[in-house]
């Protein structure tokens, strides 16, 4: 069995003294491991560092084995190592993959996605508004997306202002009623809108947490969700 | 195939399986050690079994930095010329070694035996961090030097440690990162350039 594709490195544990096992997420090939041999020296230390993206080769006997791998450096983004907010967002990101995606699914829309936020992170740029973005598309890809396209009560599409913390569905203010208080508000960022920042992203937040920790973390995985969330909340509340 | 005919009694074969998990060694190289102590046992065997013994019996981690020492507190934190109000944070011992190697530090030392890892859950309280900040609020600290790798898990402790310590009258300071004393432009990979090029310097 062989395959070649970029990817990109979410985890790397030391395998032996000279080896390291690292989890790849790939377009083609999902959330990927590979054992690669010599990854511990010195020279390849570097380009096996999370958020690194390479040119990998796979190889292995069986399609169930764990295989090895051989990669070649793309984009390094030591960028991101520099700036604490992007070292926790990818932190974070790195987690949420490993926590959430089974292996060996392919998730093109979510690679893309990541490949395309580590980007941004990595320059430096105003990224928390499409980490929002991402945790949305992540819960989405998971079978757990939101509908924010029209009240789950009335069917409106005007008037927006909150999520059920059950359905996962928008509510409008007059379909709220009494509700309201029970009800997860929507801020306008959520429908690619609004500020990018404060309130609306820590309110967007909020919501795409709630679904990761109650749905994901506690139906699906049974574990808590990564630290690494709640560390880069609590800096980007900063 | 093993032929444990050939390679002596249960006793040597146990000890050459033991030798061959050391770090650095292989069934091969452990068997030449071992044949080659073997060779030596009235001298060389005996002492390093006698002092195997003894370091096993007395060896542990500093009080204070978390150094191993055969006593409560090490040598470099009972030295009273080390008392300059630096404290040089590392992950682990052997990095503490380095460090002393290199002879440049006169400070004293804090191993944090790890780093914080979201993913092997290894949160603060595991690394004794806490206890980092007890001890810079209860010295004379004036710098901190967070002398972390510079992987995303060091770097992410490092930051840690920093915004833990902020607002405090401590200075927090990291190593730099760049071009390695001998090292080629050519042959560096494009992350040490890009730190190398940020922490430039006037000549």
């Amino acid at each position: 069995m062989e395959w070649q594709a970029e990817g990109t490195v979410l985890t790397r544990r030391p395998h032996g003294e000279n080896a390291v096992i690292i989890d790849v997420l790939t377009a083609e090939h999902g959330r990927h491991a590979g054992l690669v041999p010599g990854g511990a020296s010195q020279k390849r230390a570097a380009m096996l560092q999370p958020g690194a993206r390479l040119a990998l080769r796979w190889r292995a006997r069986r399609d169930d084995q764990l295989g090895t791998m051989t990669a070649e450096p793309l984009r390094l983004r030591a960028g991101l190592m520099a700036d604490p907010l992007a070292l926790a967002g990818l932190n974070a990101v790195c987690a949420l993959l490993v926590f959430a995606l089974p292996e060996r699914d392919p998730h093109p829309r979510l690679a893309l996605a990541t490949e395309r936020l580590l980007d941004l992170m990595d320059r430096a740029a105003d990224w928390p508004a499409d980490y929002l973005q991402w945790e949305m598309l992540l819960l989405d890809e998971l079978g757990l997306g939101l509908d924010l396209t029209a009240c789950a009560v009335t069917g409106a599409r005007e008037g927006l202002a909150y999520v059920s913390p059950r359905s996962g569905r928008a509510v409008s203010r007059a379909g709220a009623g009494e509700w309201a208080d029970r009800l997860l508000p929507l801020p306008a960022i959520m429908g690619g809108a609004g500020d990018n920042r404060g309130r609306g992203l820590a309110e967007g937040l909020a919501i795409t947490g709630h679904f990761l920790r109650v749905r994901l973390a506690e139906q699906m995985v049974g574990r808590p969700l990564p630290e690494a969330r709640a560390r880069l909340l609590r800096r980007m509340a900063r | 195939m093993r032929h444990p005919q050939a390679e002596g009694s249960d006793d040597i074969q146990a000890l050459i399986a033991l030798m061959a998990r050391l770090p650095g060694l292989g069934p091969r190289s452990a068997r030449r050690i071992v044949l080659h102590l073997i060779r030596r046992r009235g001298d060389q065997m005996a002492q390093i079994a006698a002092l195997m013994e003894k370091v096993a019996q007395n060896s542990r981690e500093c009080l204070c930095c978390g150094n191993i020492t055969d006593r409560d507190l090490c040598a470099i934190c009972t030295d009273p010329n080390r008392a300059t109000g630096e404290i040089c944070v590392v992950e682990d011992v052997a990095d503490l070694w380095a460090l002393e190697r290199g002879g440049a530090f006169r400070g004293r030392y804090h191993v944090l035996g790890g780093t914080l890892s979201a993913l092997d859950e290894i949160g603060p309280e595991d690394l004794g961090i806490p206890r980092l900040l007890d001890r810079i609020a209860g010295e004379a600290v004036s710098e901190v030097i967070l002398a972390l790798n510079a992987t995303v898990d060091g770097q992410t402790t490092a930051h840690y440690i920093a915004d833990a310590l902020e607002g405090q009258s401590v200075t927090v300071t990291g190593l730099a990162q760049g071009v390695p004393i001998g090292g080629e432009l050519d042959y560096l990979d494009d992350g040490t350039i890009s730190a190398a090029l940020r922490a430039r310097r006037r000549l």
